[in-house]
Order: structure tokens, then sequence, then C-alpha cells
């Protein structure tokens, strides 16, 4: 059986493997405790016919050795669990930006996700919360005096590359959101007010949902878009085309703006 | 004995007497876990049939789900999961086992129970003002909670939430005091700390870990109406737009709410849980007519749950962007906490092989309290680990956790006691025949409704969704598994119904019984006024009896130790 979601990441092999042998371990250890239980329930029904079973009132040194010698074997057991995750915790997140990543910055929004890409010059351009004004086109409220926001892609699809890291920013615009890409293994709540930082390896072309993990409202079951993973030319071509769409847009209005 | 009936009115109503108090407690769990039953009966109809009408309100709208997901867990957590372990309870027995003739503050005592009511009473208004009960989820994160434009019920609804909840707070930190001041100062002649019933020692654990969370939280949610009503922003941040229209600007983090809250939500688990250890650890001895083979392991153990709970409440916060070495070190406490978890739950496993077990209605409840226990506990330190629980939290494999850790081990913990306590709230006994048909329908359906939903979480389901739908193609797979979860969610709460009735029909028809029906050793079941103790808890075992009855198994706390 297996319930997990297809894993498109790079650290997703790993993490899969090692949440697998956890639950394999864990449900031995259930059913091992609950047939403890049923035995006891047996046990007593041949004890009811045989009264002489009745032991001393002491405890008995076994029993005692045999609770004190599981004790040891759990923790053990529980430090192993500590040890053995602790790695994939600190790949994952208790590491520097890597050089030469996909940047894209991810706000939540009550009920939607916008990715939005630094553009040519690799520099999110300022926003301003008086600005923010999704009917006109800018749900993020883009600065336009802000030269570096001139480039600036806003997306409602995710799209990245495959096999380069990716450095999120993650933003909430009015309460927490969860980013959560349950394909990717990856979740981290947008809180407003921060700025989080995530990062990961996309590795299998396809579509993943992205999902709200974090309560936000009553249309929080509805808050979801869409990763793409694609290969690294379809993404440059993506790119290029929007930035040239955006240069576009931006030119008329200025020549708007001027006449 | 002469117990008044159970539906008797109290002589005075702001009566001081724990056993009518306790009473009164009772009640008023049975209110809010039979509303709270009903509305996760409507959470789980609308998950599985969205388009099905509830008679007089209509059609669930997806903000109605999240105002039932909040108010569910609002009275489950605290007004029966804390109100009976923490208040009922102690009320029934808390004083005679020690000895004591009375509680220490008897007034503040009874004050408590009026402020718990008061709550009560505002928190179900919520459900009548205009836009309804708030839907942050009962840990009301802000700004979500802390703004009335973020959706319906997070206006007046959110009011009245924080106001029962900052009641509660008074009441359960009034009711504490007097539990640890009765403890600390009213113990009979000899009754030292080596002799104390377990169920005492989790009541002094608990109550100190009350009094330390719920001020934390009186805190948090004093402050948070304060961000709401007075202009501060403890929880608001600065560049807040909401509906595209920008916010009061403020200086505060909605991380320190966090922090608050999940400091007084992760030490209340144990408040829920700790006494219902401590009286499995009781019941096993009576039980099984052995004593508890390593008191001072379970001594240790329960003060080490204590302490070690205040510090593990970072782990509900390890994807929430705090820094990634304090997740480490969180996740290294959760760890650390499974070990005296693990050490109770071993000796009751091997107490289990000892002695002759009676199967008896109360027994067959804490058998069913170790199961989910169990069950519950061993996906604790899967979700310990920060690097797995990035992938599960907030998915149903935590619902599944804590539905079996918190409410479903807790709740046959309470089970267990009412069933072994009967007797002293009503001088009869319960029905065995009924008690036993409610315990195996109940174990059934309980692990029918929970175990799959670590099913459904591992597929990456998140919790608080009204409907599965959207671009997730797999969420179309678990709509037989919650089809199946909602069966066995009607199968329980139908279960209860035997109960309920069996409580209600025992306190008139009920078999009258013997003065310490159970053969038990600790003082609540002592004929003597003011008994005098030179021997521990729990002297169980073959010629354990006293002198003058050698035959017997038990030799109770009020009866002079025998000379060996």
């Amino acid at each position: 059986m297996n319930f997990l979601p297809p894993n498109g990441a790079l650290n997703g092999t790993a993490l899969d493997h090692l949440l697998r042998l956890n639950l394999a371990i864990v449900f031995w250890l259930f059913v091992a405790a609950q047939i403890l239980l049923v035995l006891a329930l047996l046990r007593r029904a041949s004890a009811r016919s045989s009264q002489a079973s009745a032991t001393a009132a002491k405890p008995s040194r076994t029993l005692l050795v045999i609770d004190y010698t599981a004790l040891l074997a759990i923790t053990a057991l529980y430090i192993w669990m500590l040890v053995s995750s602790h790695r994939l915790w600190a790949a994952s997140r208790e590491q520097n930006p890597t050089a030469q990543p996909v940047e894209v910055e991810v706000t939540g929004v009550q009920f939607q996700w916008y990715f939005r890409y630094p553009g040519a010059d690799g520099v999110y351009g300022a926003t301003r919360p008086n600005l923010v004004s999704a009917p006109t086109g800018n749900p993020l409220g883009l600065d336009p005096s802000d030269p570096a926001s001139h480039d600036d892609i806003v997306s409602a699809i995710l799209i990245l590359p495959a096999n380069r890291p990716v450095d999120l920013r993650l933003r909430a615009q009015d309460v927490i959101h969860g980013f959560f890409v349950p394909g990717m293994r990856l979740k981290q709540d947008a809180i407003p007010g921060m700025t989080g930082m995530l990062q990961f390896t996309p590795t299998t072309p396809g579509d993943y949902p992205v999902l709200c993990s974090q309560v936000c409202g009553l249309g929080h079951y509805r808050m979801q878009a869409r990763l793409r993973v694609v290969s690294p030319a379809q993404f440059e071509t993506w790119l290029a085309s929007r930035e040239t769409a955006i240069l576009k847009t931006n030119a008329a209005a200025a020549l708007g703006g001027s006449q | 004995m002469t117990t008044p009936p159970l539906t008797a009115k109290p002589r005075r109503l702001f009566t001081t007497n724990p056993l009518a108090l306790a009473r009164l407690y009772l009640f008023l769990a049975l209110i809010a876990v039979v509303l709270g039953t009903l509305l996760s009966l409507l959470m789980r109809l609308h998950r599985t049939w969205p388009n099905l009408a509830v008679p007089i309100h209509g059609a669930i709208r997806p903000e109605d789900y999240l105002a039932l997901v909040t108010m569910h867990a609002t009275l489950m957590v605290f007004f029966v999961l804390t109100v009976v372990p923490q208040s009922a309870f102690p009320n029934l027995v808390l004083h005679a086992q020690i000895g004591a003739s009375r509680m220490a503050f008897p007034r503040l005592n009874a004050a408590a129970f009026w402020i718990t009511t008061a709550s009560l009473v505002v928190l179900l208004a919520a459900f009548f003002v205009p836009e309804g009960a708030p839907i942050a989820g009962w840990t009301a994160y802000p700004p979500l909670s802390a703004l009335a434009a973020a959706g319906p019920g997070q206006g007046l609804g959110t009011d009245l939430w924080l106001l029962a909840i900052a009641l509660f707070c008074l009441a359960a930190v009034a009711s504490s005091l007097n539990l640890l001041a009765t403890i600390l100062t009213r113990r009979c002649p000899g009754m030292n700390f080596t002799r104390l019933p377990l169920t005492v020692w989790s009541w002094l654990v608990s109550s100190s870990l009350t009094v330390i969370a719920f001020t934390a939280l009186f805190a948090a949610a004093s402050m948070l109406l304060a961000d709401r009503h007075c202009g501060t922003s403890f929880f608001l941040p600065p560049g807040t737009v909401m509906n595209g229209i920008p916010q009061r600007d403020g200086t505060g983090s909605p991380m320190l709410w966090l922090h608050l809250f999940w400091f007084f939500g992760h030490p209340e688990v144990y408040i829920a849980i700790l006494p219902g250890m401590g009286l499995a650890s009781s019941l096993l001895a009576n039980f099984t007519r052995r004593p508890v083979p390593a008191y001072r392991l379970m001594v240790i153990a329960t003060l080490l749950i204590g302490f070690l709970g205040l510090g593990v409440w970072g782990h509900h916060m390890f994807v929430s962007g705090m820094n990634p070495y304090a997740g480490t070190a969180f996740g290294f406490t959760t760890i650390a906490i499974s070990v005296p978890s693990s050490a109770e739950i071993l000796t009751w496993l091997v107490m289990l092989f000892r002695g002759r077990l009676r199967l008896a209605t109360p027994m067959l409840f804490t058998l069913g309290f170790i199961s989910f226990f169990i069950a519950g506990g061993l996906t604790g330190p899967i979700l310990a680990q920060p690097a797995l629980d990035a992938y599960l939290h907030n998915t149903f494999f935590v619902v599944a956790h804590f539905h079996l850790v918190m409410a479903m081990a807790g709740v046959f913990s309470l089970f267990a006691g009412i069933y072994y306590w009967y007797p002293l709230l009503t001088g009869r006994l319960m029905n065995e025949a009924l008690g036993k048909i409610h315990f195996w329908i109940s174990l059934i359906a309980a692990y029918g409704a929970f175990f799959p939903m670590h099913f459904a979480g591992l597929a990456g389901e998140p919790r608080h969704y009204a409907q599965l739908t959207g671009p997730v193609e797999y969420f179309a797979n678990l709509i037989p598994v919650e089809r199946g979860i909602t069966w066995s969610a009607f199968l329980l709460a139908a279960a209860q119904l035997i109960f309920l009735f069996n409580f209600f029909r025992s306190a008139t028809h009920g078999a009258s019984t013997r003065p310490n029906p159970w053969q038990a050793t600790t003082l609540e079941w002592s004929p003597i006024a003011h008994p005098a103790v030179t021997n521990g808890p729990y002297v169980y075992g073959p010629k354990a009896g006293p002198q003058a009855r050698p035959q017997e198994d038990f030799l109770p706390q009020w009866e002079p130790e025998k000379p060996f």
C-alpha cells in the first residue's frame, strides 16, 4: 500500500524512504502492543480455572527486568529516529542558499497563491500595501516608481526547471497561509510581516498541486495552485516570453502616460 | 453509604460541597460532549455528502464548516477533556484520597465552577450572534483571529470566543490553586508523598501545569482582545492588506501568538491525560490484585512528563518559519518526553501479566485507554522529527494522532473513571452488561473512525478542508476512506446512547453496592471520616489482608499496617 503521492523532488526520495521505515517500525510496535493486550485478556480467561497461579505479592524480578530492558531498547530507537532524520532536516533547512538558484517569491493572499520572478535584473521590486489591487492587475502592490519592479513577473502558476536548486521567499499579505506542495514534500507557513526562506530542487517534470495547509478563512479548501516542473530549455523560453510581454505592456503604459 | 440521588438539587445553589460540585461539573461536561459530538457529526456529514442540507439551518457553507471545527475543538478540549479529569474527578475523590475532610479553598473551588459555566454560556452565545461562530480553529492564529475583516465569525463571534477562553483560564487557575493547596497542606496523618495514590501525583503535576499554562493563555487572550479593541499590536505586523484594503499598521508579529498559544497548548494535552495515566495505574493494580511494581518509577515519569511538557511547544511550529535550529532543539525535547511516557506504558503492560485480571467494565476501559494511548502515542516520535513533520504537519495524519492519543485515550479513561467511581456518585453500580457492550462497540468504532485518517494524511490531505475539490486528483481516491470514517463516527456516537441510558438509569435502578465494591485500597472508599495512614496506596496480593481478615488480598490505606 502506498498512500504517498508521487515524489518529484531531490530530497523527497530519502525522506520517503525514512518515513516508510518509521511507519513500518511504529506499525509493528503497535501490532505487538495490541497482541500483548489481547494475550492479557486471554490469559485471564485461562487463569480463572487455575487458582494456584497466584504469584507472590512482590513484583517478579523477571518482569521488571523486561520492563527496563524494553525501555532502554525503545529509548535507543527514539535516539536513532532523532539522529537519522536530523540529517534530512539539516540538508533541507540548515543550509546556505546555493549558488545560481532559481529565485521565486511566493505570496499567499486569501485565497490565492501568487508567484513572482525577479526578472532579468535578479532583484524583486518594492511593493506597497496601498498599491495592492488585484482587479487592476497588481495583486502584490508592485511599486512602479521602483525600476527593479519593471521586469518582475507575477504568475498564478509556479513554473520551475527540473534539476536546478530553487530559492523560495515566502510572504503573506493578509493572514497566515501554509505553502504545501505534497509532491515536493515541501511545507512552510507564510507569515504576514515575515519573509520565509525555503530551498528545494525539483527533479521530475510534471504537474504538482500547491495547497494551503494553514486554515486561512472560508476559502481555505479552495486555495490551490499548480506547480509545473519543465525542462530547463522550456523554462527559459517561458521566462523570456513573459519578460517580453511585460516589457511591452510597461512600454505601452509609459507611452500612454507621456501623451 | 448515604449518597443523595444523582439528580437531587444541592441544598444550596452555590454549594461548596465537593460531591455536589463534581456532579455539576459532570453535567456541564455532558452538555459540552453531546454538543461537541453533534458538531463533529455535522462535519462528517458535510465532508461525505457536501450538498446535504441540515434541517432548520440549510446547506453547510464553507464558513459554517470552519465554525463547526472551531467550536467542536473548543468544547471538547476545554469543557470535556479538561473539565472532567481536572475538575469533576478531583472534586469527587481528591480530598478523600488524601484523607482530607475538606478542600483547602472551598469557596474558590466553588467559584471556579460558576466561572466555567459562565465561560460555556459565553462560548455557545457565539453561535447566535450575526455572522456566527469564529472560523479560525481553536488555535486562533492571528491575523485571521485579530481582524474582523478576515472573514465571517471573526467579529463578535471571535470576541465572545476570546472572552470565554479568558473566563475558562481564570476558572482553571482558581480550581488548580485549590487542588495544589489541598494536596500540599491537607493530607491526613501518615499520608506522606510516598503514600500518595498515583492519581494524586498526577493531579499535583497537572495542576501545576494548569497554573503555568492557563496563565500564559489568559495573557495571550487578553493581548489579542487588546489588539482587536484597544489599538495595540502585539500580534499585528506592518503592511497587512485584507481584501485589497490596507489594515492598521502594527509593530508586532503573529509568531508571538504561536509561541504563547503553544506554550499553553502543549502542557494542556498533559493536563488532560496525566490524571488518566494515574487512574490507569491505580485500576490496573486493583483489577489485577497486584501492587504497582515500580511506584517510584511511575512518580518520576509523571514528574518528568510535567517538567519536559513545558519545553516542547515548538514542535507545533516546525514549519512556521521558526529558526530551523530551534526545530532541532524542540525535536530533541519531544523525543525526550517519549521516554517517561514509554516507561509508564511498559509498566502497565508488565502489570497486565501479573495476578489475575478481573475484566469489569472499568478495567476494559482502562485497557482501551492503553490501546489508544499506544496507537496514538507511537506516531508521536514520527511527528517529533522536524523533517518528517514538515510533510505531515496539518494533514489528517496529525488529526489521527491527537484524536487517538488525546481524545480517545482521554475519553476512555474518563469512562473508566465514571464506571469505577459511580458508586461514590450515586451509591449504586452501573450495569455491567451494558457497560461491556458500550466498551466493545466504542473501541471498534473509534478505531474505524480515526485509524484510516492516517492514510488520508499520508496522501497529503490537509486539515480544515470543507470539501475535497480542486486540482488534487488523488483526493478523489480518498472518498471511500472518508465515507468509512463517517459511518464509524456515527456508530461511535450511537454507542454513547447506551452509556447515557446506563448512566441515568443506574442512578435509580443500579445494583446498590457494598461500601467498597471494588475492594480498593485508596481512601476515597474509606468508611472512616478521619483516617490515619500507615501504608502505601497499592498493597494488593495474596495474604495482603489486614490481621483481622488475613484471607483478603488487599490492605486498605485506612487499615493499620500488618506487622510482618
